[in-house]
């Protein structure tokens, strides 16, 4: 929004001061998407004490139970197995959250590095990071995962693997980009000039400046990546089913959906909100450090 | 142009490649003996021996390869264990459901989220920006299949206005309910089937298209806000045009190509969620049979799939390249 009002404001020069005092306003898009996102941070954290029961405590004698919300202990009912829907979900909060941050981290690492090598060097090595990049653009994003899932098996490492495969390409497009344009400017040309080796200036010149843009791109991946992880996982192609979360969840509420809505509502919910809020808070970031990306960050993919 | 064309189709064929390049590597890389995974669970260990031969995984690597890209190049990717048929031709059944439901969930996301994207980019921080925005982060964040479900819940289950899963109610279709059902049965003059295709269409359509209407929306939006203060929109008022041709005219002309571009881009994502979307409504498209070959573990399926849905891919990005050079022709000889 940063860009819109930026905009109005070369049109309009006689209000552009007031406009520009809304901006600290824009920042509730900030607060609601970081409240949401340290809500889930706490609740996966502390599952083990927030939690009122063992996620995988099976009760057949208590199977299938509604909602009893305050009025008795398991609040958001039970499954087909008995086993309390409200501890799941804090388990699988922890569970979309550890994978999450994990591909982020790892595909920006990648990213970035990739990105900046060949938007600093260029030539050769350029043109083949480029190939590479274009090839794995050129799957359908969730298709690449699936494939690597159906052909590697289930697990928590193949499935990071698969996330992180589509995602580390955001990051060096972007890394790239910019890498190439720095590579031209004053600073470089002196610390070379000083003697510096090209690791030197790639890690301690380029890449600082890369940061701002991947903190926006990796926001925006976090989202894409817990939704994807739930849709792996919904489809049975994600961790192995002892371990709860909110895809698996799901796809049990899909097999029950005409006699126990609460199985599918609660983890759609969980998942719904969390990406929201990721997503709130990915558009109030890039407003503030990077409103260039307006147009490539579309919060999917 | 035809020099544009020329460059761009032999550019893809290196991407083409090494697309096949990678499935490949994909498959070898699979834990275990891609002869015990390509036979079925019956399979005695003489036959996983001819098979290993027939199949050339006796020979050197670089065979293999070769053999693989050739056979992917004349459309051979062997035989579907479950339904012992040639892959290709069992995919070829199922594509036009898929490519249907594709075309349908797009326009739904064009009519919904093009208007709400100019409203909101017209008047920015009024309420029409503000419902658009809701909407658009609405759009981007719901996962496809959970509103799926909710979906089936509420407006199938509990309102039981529409029909929960498949493409037409049995009987109606009189006989085949493959290829584009919904048009042939208008072309046939079957009236109530294509009514009844539509119902069925409906859900599984939005749940899909509700994604690329968020982004549509957004990317409307900031394209509209963009072009609303050049100076030939500033021209138009002045001449007196009524504000409303200004906006649907000079404005939205201006902001399709962002538009356009974004669009082509997420058809991969609206792609990938057909095969989810498809398996939630057991829609009878090549998504739910890629979903269902990985159940079965019908290895020459799921590689012909990924492949077949890889090229779409590729073919649609090419064809938005095209078109986008059209439209702007600085494209075509920038760079």
């Amino acid at each position: 929004m940063a860009v819109d009002v930026a905009v109005a404001d070369a049109a309009r020069p006689v209000r552009a001061r007031r406009r520009f005092a809304i901006r600290p306003l824009l920042k509730p898009k900030i607060v609601l998407g970081g409240a949401i996102v340290l809500t889930l941070i706490v609740a996966g954290a502390l599952a083990p004490w927030l939690a009122p029961f063992d996620p995988n405590a099976q009760n057949l004698d208590l199977a299938l139970k509604p909602p009893q919300w305050l009025l008795g202990p398991h609040v958001l009912g039970t499954d087909a197995v008995g086993r309390d829907i409200f501890s799941r979900l804090f388990y699988g909060a922890r569970v979309s959250l550890v994978i999450a941050v994990m591909v982020v981290l790892i595909s920006g690492v990648i990213g970035v590095t990739l990105g900046a090598i060949s938007g600093y060097f260029a030539g050769i090595v350029d043109f083949l990071i480029q190939k590479l990049v274009e090839v794995v653009w050129a799957f359908p994003p969730l298709l690449l995962a699936i494939a690597i899932m159906a052909f590697l098996g289930q697990g928590l490492r193949n499935l990071i693997l698969a996330l992180v495969m589509q995602r580390w390409i955001s990051y060096c497009r972007v890394a790239r980009g910019q890498a190439l344009s720095l590579r031209t400017r004053e600073f470089v040309d002196a610390a070379r000039a000083l003697g510096a080796s090209n690791t030197r200036i790639i890690v301690r010149h380029i890449v600082p400046n890369l940061f701002q843009s991947a903190v926006v791109i990796g926001t925006f991946a976090m989202a894409s990546a817990i939704i994807s992880e739930a849709a792996l996982s919904f489809l049975g192609l994600g961790v192995p089913p002892e371990i709860p979360t909110w895809g698996s969840m799901l796809a049990d509420g899909r097999t029950y959906i005409s006699t126990s809505w609460w199985l599918a509502l609660f983890p759609g919910l969980c998942i719904f909100f969390t990406v929201l809020g990721i997503n709130l808070l990915g558009d109030g970031l890039r407003d503030l450090l990077d409103p260039r990306l307006k147009r490539s960050g579309t919060g999917m993919g | 142009m035809a020099g544009y064309l020329l460059r761009r189709v032999i550019g893809t064929i290196p991407v083409i490649l090494l697309i096949t390049s990678l499935v490949f590597l994909l498959i070898h890389a699979a834990p275990g003996d891609p002869a015990d995974l390509l036979l079925s669970d019956q399979a005695t260990s003489q036959d996983i021996a001819e098979a290993r031969h027939r199949w050339g995984l006796d020979q050197p690597f670089y065979v293999q390869y070769s053999r693989f890209i050739v056979n992917v190049l004349k459309g051979d990717f062997g035989t579907s264990f479950r339904y012992s048929d040639p892959v290709i031709t069992v995919i070829g059944e199922r594509l036009p459901a898929t490519i249907e439901l594709a075309i349908v969930s797009l326009l739904i996301a064009i009519a919904l989220g093009l208007p709400l994207g100019v409203w909101a980019g017209a008047k920015p921080n009024s309420w029409a920006d503000n419902l658009g925005s809701f909407f658009g982060f609405f759009g981007i964040s719901m996962p496809n299949f959970w509103f799926g479900i909710m979906l089936i819940l509420v407006v199938a289950g509990y309102l039981n206005w529409l029909p929960s899963s498949g493409r037409s109610t049995y009987g109606i279709a009189r006989g085949s309910e493959t290829g584009f059902y919904i048009v042939a049965s208008l072309l046939a003059g079957n009236f109530l089937a294509a009514w009844d295709g539509v119902r069925h269409i409906i859900l599984p359509a939005v749940a899909l298209g509700t994604n690329m209407m968020g982004i549509i929306m957004r990317v409307t939006r900031s394209a509209v806000l963009e072009v609303m203060h050049e100076d030939f929109v500033r021209t138009a008022r002045a001449k007196g045009v009524a504000e409303s041709t200004v906006l649907w005219r000079h404005v939205l002309r201006n902001a399709l190509v962002p538009v356009i571009t974004v669009a082509g881009l997420e058809l991969g994502t609206l792609l990938s969620g057909s095969i989810i979307v498809e398996t939630v409504f057991a829609w009878p498209g090549s998504g739910s049979l890629l979903i269902s070959a990985i159940e079965s573990r019908d290895y020459p399926l799921i590689t012909g799939t990924v492949i077949i849905y890889t090229l779409a891919f590729v073919a649609i990005n090419f064809m938005i390249d095209i078109l986008y050079g059209f439209v702007d022709p600085r494209i075509r000889f920038g760079k």
